[in-house]
C-alpha cells in the first residue's frame, strides 16, 4: 500500500535537496528523517523515499539494508545497545550481555513478545572511558552493572 | 604541560557560542580572513607539520596542496565518523566543544577555498548532532557562514551529515561513497579525493580533532607549533587511555610523551597487583605491543611505527595480566568480521574465517596448527583489498600470534585459558 510520508517530513526532505549536490546524497539524511515516523523502512516506506529522490527502489533499499542503523524489521519500543567491544568487555560487558538476555528472555537481536525491548550487541560506540556502556533509544548509558541495568528498565516509562 | 585543544574544557557550556567566544572563538577566524592570502594558510599548515589525527597521520598542509588548481567546485569533509575500538576523542569536539572544530573548518576551507563542507558524524552520536548542528546554526546566524563571510567575500555552507552505523565510513573513500547516498564500498586508489573525490569534484577530508588544531596554528604561528612534540611529529594528541587502567579517560598531551607515562602517570596506571600484558596503542587495527615494547616506546607516529605498530587513532587500549590473549583476539577479529563491508572476498570471507578460527581455539577446539594456518591466512588477506580494512584486521591477529605465541598453543593443547587470567567473554 503507499505510504504518504507526512508534510512536515516532505518539505524537510525538499529542503535538504536544495541544499545538497545532487538529490541522491540526500538518501541517508531522508531515512533519518523518516525513521522518525515510519518505524520500520519497508518496500512501500523506502518507495516513497525512492519517488522523493528520483531514485529506483532498488538503490533506497540497497542503502537502507547496508546501514545497521535504519530499521528493516520490527523492533521493540526500546532498542537497547550494548557495547561488547575489547574495552567494555574488560569490564564485564558480555557478562551483562547474558544477563539482559536472561532477564528479558530473548537472545541479542530479538524482540520481546510484549514488543517492549530489542536487545542489539553493540561494535565499539565510542565511550570506552566509561565502559561497560549501553544506549537505549539515544539515551546513553555508562559504568553498568547487573544491579544499575534493573533500576535503569525499571525506570523507563511504560 | 600546556593544553592546547582541551584548555577550556570543563568550562561551563562551552558548546555554546557566547561561552566559546568569551574565550576568544572566532577571532582567530577574523584575523585569517584580513591578514592572510588562502596560500599562505596552506604554506603554514605545512610548515606547523601538522598530521592528521584519523588514523594515517597523513601531513594535513601536504594533503591540501594535493589539491589542483583548477575552477571545479571543491568540498571540504571533517570525519568525525569515529569508529575505531578504543577511540572516543571525536566525540568531545562534538558534544563538548563544536565551535573549535568548525572555526578549524571554516579556515581550513578558506585556505582550500571550498565553499561547501560536511561533517560526516557516526550516526550513534545522538548528542553530538544535536550539539553540532545548534552550534553550525549560532554560526550561520552570527555571520561565520553563508553568503559573504564577516564581509570577506568567502562564500561557506556547512551542513552536519549523520552515518548510520558502518565503521567502514571512517575511510575517506568509503566516507564519500555513502555521502553520495551509497553503500559505503570504498573507493580504488587512484584518483584520490584530492583531485577526483564527492560528486567528481576535489575533496579534502579531515578528521575532526585535526580540524581543531587549525585555529591554534594560525593564531600562534608554524614555529610555535613546531616547538611541540618531537621532529616530524609536532603539536599535541587526544590519547584516548582505555581498559584494564584506574582512570580511563581522553589526555591531550605532546606527541612522543613516553607510552608508560601516559599509561601509568595520567591514566593512573593499573589496579593493585596487577602487572601489565599487552598495549594496543593506535586503536583496534593496531598491531600489539608487549608490555615489554610498551614500556620503551614514545607515543608519537614515527616511533609506534619504528616499534612496529602505529598511533592510528590515538586510542590506547591497555591490558593486564588476568586478560587471555585468544579472547581478546577473538573480540577484536569478531570486530573485523562484522564491519567489513564485503564487497572485497579476501576481506568478506578471511574476517570470517579468522574469527572463526579463533572461536574454536577460545572454546577448546583449536587443532594444532590453527596458529599457523591464522597466520597463512593473513597473508591472503594482507595487501589483497581496495581499503585498508582488509590490512587492519590481520594486524591484530598476526601480532597477537607472533608475540604470544606461546599462549595460543596453550589454548589449543589444553583447550583452556591461561590460569590467572579472567574471562572477558
Amino acid at each position: 500500500m503507499a505510504v504518504q510520508l507526512s508534510q512536515q517530513t516532505r518539505d524537510q526532505i525538499a529542503q535538504l535537496i536544495g541544499r545538497y549536490p545532487t538529490r541522491r546524497s540526500v538518501l541517508l539524511p531522508a531515512l533519518h528523517l523518516v525513521v522518525q515516523e515510519c518505524p520500520v523502512l519497508d518496500d512501500d516506506v523506502c518507495q516513497a523515499i525512492a519517488d522523493l529522490l528520483h531514485l529506483p527502489l532498488v538503490d533506497v533499499k540497497g542503502v537502507a539494508t547496508f546501514y545497521t542503523m535504519f530499521p528493516t524489521e520490527a523492533h521493540g519500543k526500546y532498542i537497547i545497545q550494548l557495547c561488547v567491544n575489547l574495552p567494555c568487555a574488560q569490564h564485564r560487558a558480555r557478562h551483562l550481555l547474558r544477563y539482559l538476555e536472561g532477564k528479558l528472555g530473548i537472545a541479542a537481536g530479538q524482540t520481546t513478545a510484549d514488543g517492549r525491548f530489542t536487545l542489539q550487541r553493540m561494535e565499539c560506540l565510542a565511550a570506552c572511558d566509561k565502559a561497560p556502556m549501553m544506549y537505549i533509544n539515544e539515551e546513553q548509558y555508562d559504568h553498568l552493572t547487573e544491579e544499575k541495568l534493573d533500576q535503569i528498565l525499571h525506570e523507563l516509562p511504560e | 604541560m600546556e593544553k592546547i585543544l582541551t584548555q577550556h574544557h570543563g568550562t561551563a557550556e562551552l558548546w555554546k557560542l557566547e561561552n566559546y567566544r568569551a574565550h576568544g572563538g572566532y577571532k582567530v577566524l577574523e584575523r585569517a580572513l584580513k591578514e592572510y592570502q588562502p596560500a599562505d594558510l596552506v604554506t603554514m599548515v605545512r610548515d606547523a607539520g601538522l598530521r592528521g589525527r584519523g588514523g594515517a597521520g597523513f601531513p594535513t598542509g601536504v594533503k591540501w596542496g594535493f589539491l589542483p588548481k583548477d575552477d571545479r567546485p571543491r568540498y571540504l569533509i571533517c570525519n568525525a565518523d569515529e569508529s575505531e575500538p578504543g577511540t572516543f576523542k571525536d566525540r568531545i569536539f562534538l558534544e563538548e566543544d563544536p565551535h573549535q572544530m568548525l572555526e578549524g573548518m571554516i579556515i581550513s576551507c578558506y585556505a582550500v577555498q571550498a565553499h561547501l563542507a560536511f561533517i560526516y558524524m557516526r550516526g550513534e552520536f545522538y548528542l553530538g548532532a544535536k550539539r553540532t548542528q545548534a552550534a553550525v546554526d549560532e554560526a550561520y546566524a552570527a555571520g561565520y557562514l553563508g553568503k559573504n563571510i564577516l564581509g570577506s567575500g568567502m562564500d561557506l555552507e556547512v551542513l552536519v551529515h549523520r552515518g548510520a552505523g558502518a565503521y567502514i565510513c571512517g575511510e575517506e573513500t568509503g566516507l564519500i561513497e555513502s555521502l553520495e547516498g551509497k553503500r559505503a564500498y570504498p573507493r580504488i586508489k587512484p584518483p584520490f579525493p584530492a583531485n577526483i573525490g564527492a560528486f567528481g569534484m576535489p575533496t579534502v577530508v579531515n578528521n575532526a580533532e585535526t580540524l581543531a588544531n587549525i585555529p591554534h596554528i594560525v593564531a600562534r604561528g608554524a614555529a610555535w607549533y613546531n616547538s611541540i612534540g618531537p621532529e616530524r611529529n609536532r603539536g599535541t594528541r587526544m590519547f584516548c587511555v582505555s581498559g584494564n587502567v584506574r582512570q580511563p579517560g581522553v589526555y591531550e598531551l605532546p606527541l612522543g610523551v613516553p607510552l608508560r607515562d601516559i599509561i601509568f602517570e595520567y591514566a593512573g596506571g593499573l589496579y593493585d597487583g596487577r602487572t601489565l600484558k599487552a598495549v594496543i596503542p593506535g586503536g583496534g587495527s593496531a598491531r600489539i605491543l608487549t608490555a615489554e615494547e610498551a614500556m620503551q616506546v614514545d607515543s608519537d607516529f614515527d616511533s609506534l611505527q619504528r616499534a612496529g605498530s602505529m598511533g592510528g587513532s590515538g586510542g590506547i587500549m591497555v591490558l593486564d595480566n588476568t586478560v587471555c590473549m585468544v579472547q581478546s583476539t577473538y573480540i577484536i577479529a569478531e570486530f573485523f568480521h562484522d564491519e567489513s563491508c564485503g564487497q572485497c572476498s579476501p576481506c568478506r570471507e578471511g574476517t570470517g574465517w579468522m574469527e572463526k578460527i579463533l572461536h574454536r581455539i577460545e572454546s577448546g577446539e583449536g587443532r594444532p596448527g590453527d596458529a599457523d594456518l591464522l597466520l597463512h591466512m593473513g597473508t591472503n588477506i594482507f595487501g589483497r583489498t581496495i581499503c585498508p580494512l582488509g590490512d587492519a584486521a590481520v594486524w591484530p591477529v598476526e601480532s597477537a600470534i607472533n608475540k604470544f605465541r606461546d599462549e595460543f598453543e596453550y589454548h589449543i593443547q589444553e583447550k583452556h585459558c591461561l590460569p590467572g587470567t579472567e574471562s572477558i567473554l
